[in-house]
């Protein structure tokens, strides 16, 4: 039976959802506001930090100036101290999509050499910071002996120790691809080890006193309680990882002498005041690392479904 | 304390002999478990009962070989509690259904037959068989938090029956649950005790549930732990829940009540 919605009073619950309620509800139109506020920051900041410059040439020459007119070459600079959005854009554009991918000034060429060495310390880090973690959670010597020395490993600042193993594993000819992943592994196993001894240890004490009465064997235990327990540590621990390897793969090649990456690119760019060069791989840097998170932010949402976690 | 001399046609299942069992703490030590002497035979359904800090947990993981023992001795069918454990001689029953949330239904059921090395075939079949006794039958496929409490709790129970265990202890399994479940899930557990004619040692703090539930009920009283009284029931083992209000349910239900005022009156 249907009755007439108005007959019942009911109108109010029909009225649509005013605009903004929908734009809000759900992830983009929140996301889209601060990335419009930020951009505003940004243009507001590129005026403002390069007008001194063009203020000084109009004085110099002698020019009446306009508001406008001053807005419009501050965005036009070559070499600015802080470029505007769209100028980074057109910058990434050039360099992303209509150079070839073989060019050395192609940004696809530079985010695949970093890219590779940050998967690659990615995946040895991983699997280094788990197997400390296991040992760790069932070895209390180990725990005694090792814990220490992984705090204190991430107390060392990345930049000066950096350039130290890119010299010392050049002397032995290991150049290229693994100095840098080793860089990369070397910071990233840490929040792996932290986040998955915390994991592995997360099964409540009935969970393990079960495993206790059913005599089951250390390795069962591992495998059928503690691992799947530390699931959602172990892949908060890997966005944490991903995103700092990254960072470690630039640091890498900043001592390398900028032949190749995105590091190279950066330097290249403060050798040359080529800001507007620096800036897009800076941007290019921060949508690969987003884009790796969101990745493992996937693969995640996969196996925790799989493993019929509750949505 | 009264000393318990089993029928002679019923087997010792569990034995212990001047059990004692203490936990040093920063403030000394604590006496969780004194001078316990306890015989449970063959087919008998044995509550625990006491307040809070009785030991009757204890007493329960001690049997289990979860709790090591300060002095004493437990054996069970013959052998010490670690030996029976090292057996899988039992099934535990614990507080919390205990549930690994990432597996399903079936497969925390078949958990232990999994660890026993048991073949897939016949691990399905068992899981059917003891979800169906639970009454949880068409339940295989899901997770633990699509359950209710009290049916997570009966999956539980079907985990513990599925290796088919000649004893099952179980640690206050309904604590958690509403009445109108817990009573239901004990019409249901005596069911299964009358049809498997397992041996159940059963730790509970109510009164209405230890008698309607046992052949025998230990009254324990706190500080240190100790047992007080071992009362005999002899119901019918075809009772129903009705049983709560006759006279002689709430005579054994009286006796239990005055065993545990009369451990507690030092307290005052």
């Amino acid at each position: 039976m249907t009755t007439e919605p108005g007959a019942m009073g009911l109108d109010v619950s029909l009225q649509k959802p005013s605009f903004i309620a929908v734009a809000m509800a759900g992830k983009t139109g929140p996301v889209t506001i601060v990335l419009l506020v930020f951009v505003a920051i940004w243009y507001a900041g590129a005026i403002w930090m390069n007008s001194t410059w063009e203020i000084d040439r109009f004085a110099k020459k002698n020019i009446d100036w306009t508001m406008v007119q001053l807005v419009s070459k501050t965005m036009q600079q070559e070499r600015p101290i802080l470029p505007a959005p769209h100028q980074v854009l057109v910058e990434m554009n050039d360099t992303i999509f209509l150079k070839k991918i073989t060019s050395k000034r192609s940004l696809v060429y530079h985010s695949s050499v970093t890219l590779s060495s940050t998967l690659l310390g990615f995946v040895v880090g991983g699997l280094l910071g788990i197997l400390l973690a296991v040992g760790i959670v069932y070895n209390t010597t180990l725990e005694r002996s090792l814990m220490p020395w992984i705090i204190s490993s991430q107390t060392i600042p990345i930049l000066a120790i950096a350039p130290m193993i890119i010299v010392v594993l050049g002397a032995i000819g290991l150049k290229g691809l693994v100095p840098k992943a080793i860089i990369s592994m070397y910071l990233c196993f840490f929040p792996v080890t932290i986040g998955m001894v915390k994991g592995l240890r997360s099964p409540d004490v009935l969970q393990i006193d079960l495993m206790r009465t059913y005599n089951a064997s250390r390795w069962q235990t591992f495998w059928m309680l503690r691992w799947p327990s530390s699931m959602p540590f172990l892949f908060t621990s890997l966005k944490v990882a991903i995103a700092i390897s990254l960072v470690g793969a630039i640091v890498g090649e900043l001592p390398t002498g900028a032949q190749a990456g995105l590091g190279a690119r950066l330097l290249a760019g403060s050798y040359y005041g080529q800001t507007i060069q620096i800036w897009s791989a800076l941007v290019t840097a921060a949508i690969l690392a987003a884009s790796l998170v969101i990745l493992i932010g996937w693969i995640e949402r996969y196996v925790l479904k799989k493993m019929g976690t509750r949505p | 304390m009264s000393q318990q001399s089993p029928a002679p046609e019923k087997r010792t299942v569990i034995e212990t002999q001047e059990l004692e069992v203490t936990f040093q703490t920063a403030d000394g030590p604590v006496f969780a478990l004194s001078d316990i002497n306890l015989t449970v035979s063959h087919g008998d359904f044995v509550s625990f009962i006491g307040p809070s800090g009785c030991g009757k947990t204890t007493l329960l993981r001690a049997i289990a070989d979860l709790e090591p023992l300060s002095s004493g001795s437990i054996s069970v069918n013959g052998a010490t509690a670690h030996e029976s454990r090292m057996a899988r001689a039992y099934g535990y029953v614990f507080q919390a259904p205990a549930l690994y949330p990432w597996r399903t239904i079936e497969k925390n059921v078949t958990l232990p037959l999994e660890i026993m090395g048991m073949g897939k075939d016949e691990r399905a079949e068992r899981s059917t068989k003891y979800l169906e006794l639970v009454n949880l039958a068409g339940f295989e496929n899901k997770y633990p938090w699509q359950l209710s409490g009290g049916m997570q709790q009966r999956a539980s129970l079907a985990r513990a029956l599925c290796v088919d265990p000649e004893l099952l202890l179980m640690d206050e399994p309904f604590g958690a649950l509403d009445e109108i479940v817990r009573d239901h899930l004990n019409e249901q557990l005596l069911r299964i005790w009358r049809r498997t004619e397992k041996t159940i040692v059963f730790v509970t703090h109510s009164i209405p549930e230890a008698v309607f539930l046992s052949t025998k009920v230990v009254v324990m009283s706190p500080r240190p732990g100790r047992i007080i009284d071992v009362i005999d029931c002899d119901f019918p083992a075809d009772r129903s829940l009705d049983i709560r209000e006759t006279p002689e349910f709430l005579e054994v239900a009286h006796r239990v009540r005055e065993g545990l005022r009369a451990g507690h009156s030092y307290d005052d």
